[in-house]
């Protein structure tokens, strides 16, 4: 392979694994989006919190498998009971979204207060495990296994959440409340209780990106407002609510970011909005979606 | 008393939709609920289902309250909805739309034949057909039926069913008459919503004509054809 073909992939590769951990954090957004029909401002910090949380565990046991376990699942157990005791009395105070809006608002800024007061304003590094830390040889092209590992993990969760909305009766349920919450409960189910898996498993999510991201970011602070604006333009390309339209538009915007900090890094960080509004500019509701 | 509705006060923010309604449906019955468009015939139904729950009022069926109760109670308690929009979940298919009707842990009425997939099928002929088809793909009519079948699917002993000939064309209105006809044959008491009047007569042995809000005549269906200047006042007579 030449340098220069060599180069190419190389920032293929980095958009690719970008791209699917924006798919990670922007596919629990429109989930919650599709049924509750709140944007959960909040979400980002989670994959932020997570971040932290993997640092944390890192430094009290030296395993960062254990803190891929460990994090993502006290992300989602905060995830659980914000939705159980928080959003859900939000809800019934019959303010309607603004409310909601304004509760995950609060919630992102008093976690990213907490963060600051607990882990200080500093970058914190995070070193990928021993085993994945090396190269690898693609075609000439010296590669980092750890990103490999970031796509081969995302796909896994991918698999996974294909398996539960497709395979399973939860599933049916969940695709079915993504378009329609109040007519599910009309048919007899508990949409609350569905709710909160829900948003269990898209926190999770975020926690899996957050662990996963941590060895190739800089864990500080900002995390949240970087990641969040972009699994933002993420799910309003792909379309509010529509699984499909986050990967599709998550692998885009991965990738467009790969090759726009290559060849115009002046414009990548407009980049993506530039994208954002040529799509609304066509269709209002994203590339896959049916809301405006 | 089957079921029962009473002085049902229901708001939309300022709006007074339902004032003091009150109606009840006897075991067996089909009882049809009249009207001129946005008297608040939908809102009624929502507001038994606990989708637009009222202010004020007692709802009871089977001698139980389900007034103000969540709406996923009054489906288990035995009430079934087919909307006046359809709300068919656009991207599940046929069979995956009828199946999310089945009440996962609720076991049917002891004296009802319950509803499978089957026996939908048998009373939608079209259904099957299209059982793979995502609900986005259907013809209205088809998806009335589906509406029909899912809600079926729960087997609820009260059936709500808003404006099912609304758009369809002669020959499936005739179809879907027939089938509200069976339904009611296996022993599902029905509250129907209907603008189609010859629909309406054929069907319903009593009615509930609304004004703005309020009952303006209930009676049966002969009572009603002998009411020509009430007839002339709160429908329209095609
Ligand atoms: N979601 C809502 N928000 C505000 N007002 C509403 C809402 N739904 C209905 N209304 C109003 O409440 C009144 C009753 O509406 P409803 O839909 O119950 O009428 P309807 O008798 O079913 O009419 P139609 O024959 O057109 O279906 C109308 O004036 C309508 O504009
Ligand atoms: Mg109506």
């Amino acid at each position: 392979m030449s340098p220069e073909l060599q180069m190419y992939l190389a920032q293929g590769i980095h958009g690719l694994a970008y791209g699917m951990l924006l798919f990670l954090v922007a596919s629990g957004l429109t989930l919650i989006f599709g049924m509750m029909g709140i944007l959960n401002i909040a979400h980002a910090s989670f994959f932020m919190l997570s971040a932290y949380l993997c640092v944390t565990v890192l430094n009290a046991t030296g395993s960062y498998w254990l803190s891929l376990f460990l994090a993502p699942l006290g992300v989602a157990l905060l995830g659980v009971l914000v939705e159980r005791f928080m959003l859900r009395r939000a809800q019934a105070s019959g303010l309607g979204h603004i409310a909601e809006l304004l509760l995950t608002l609060g919630i992102a800024l008093v976690m990213a207060e907490a963060i600051k007061l607990t882990w200080g304003t500093e970058g914190l590094q995070v070193m990928a495990p021993r085993s994945l830390a090396g190269l690898v040889n693609i075609g000439g092209l010296e590669y980092p296994i750890y990103r490999l590992f970031i796509i081969g993990l995302s796909l896994v969760v991918l698999a996974v959440l294909s398996l539960v909305l497709y395979r399973t009766r939860l599933g049916t349920i969940v695709r079915a409340a993504v378009s329609d919450p109040d007519m599910v409960s009309v048919l007899g189910v508990n949409t609350r209780r569905v709710f909160m898996l829900v948003f269990g498993l898209g926190t999770w999510m975020a926690g899996v990106a957050g662990v996963a991201a941590a060895p190739i970011l800089t864990v500080f602070p900002g995390l949240a407002d970087q990641m969040g604006m972009d699994a933002f333009v993420v799910v309003v390309v792909g379309g509010f609510g529509s699984l499909f339209g986050a990967l599709v538009a998550a692998l885009f915007l991965g990738e467009l970011n790969a090759y726009g900090i290559q060849f115009i890094p002046k414009l990548s960080p407009v980049l993506m909005f530039a994208f954002m509004a040529l799509v609304l500019a066509f269709k209002p509701t994203g590339l896959f979606g049916d809301r405006e | 008393m089957f079921f029962r509705a009473s002085n049902l006060n229901t708001y939309y923010g300022l709006i007074h939709a339902l004032q003091n309604i009150s109606l009840n449906v006897e075991r067996g019955e089909i009882v049809s609920l009249l009207g001129r468009n946005g008297m608040g015939k939908s809102t009624t139904l929502k507001s038994i289902m606990g989708l637009a729950p009222p202010q004020s009022g007692v709802i009871e069926f089977q001698g139980q309250s389900i007034f103000q109760a969540p709406c996923h109670k009054v489906a288990r308690a035995g009430v079934g909805l087919v909307p006046q929009e359809r709300r068919i979940f656009p991207h599940l298919t046929v069979e995956e739309n009828l199946l999310m009707g089945v009440k996962a842990g609720c076991a049917p009425p002891k004296d009802l034949e319950p509803w499978s997939l089957k026996r939908v099928y048998k009373h939608f002929n079209s259904l099957e057909r299209r059982s793979r088809n995502k609900g986005f793909q259907l013809s209205g009519g088809e998806q009335q039926m589906l509406a029909m079948g899912r809600a079926l699917m729960g087997n609820p002993l009260l059936l709500l069913v808003d404006e099912p000939s609304e758009g369809l064309a002669p020959l499936l209105v005739r179809e879907v008459r027939d089938v509200l006809l069976q339904v009611n044959q296996a022993g599902v008491s029905i509250l129907l919503v209907e603008h189609n009047l010859k629909v309406a007569m054929s069907l319903a042995h009593r009615c509930y004509l609304l004004g703005k809000g309020f009952v303006a005549f209930e009676g049966s269906m002969a009572q009603l054809q002998a009411r020509p200047d009430i007839m002339a006042k709160y429908l329209e007579v095609s």
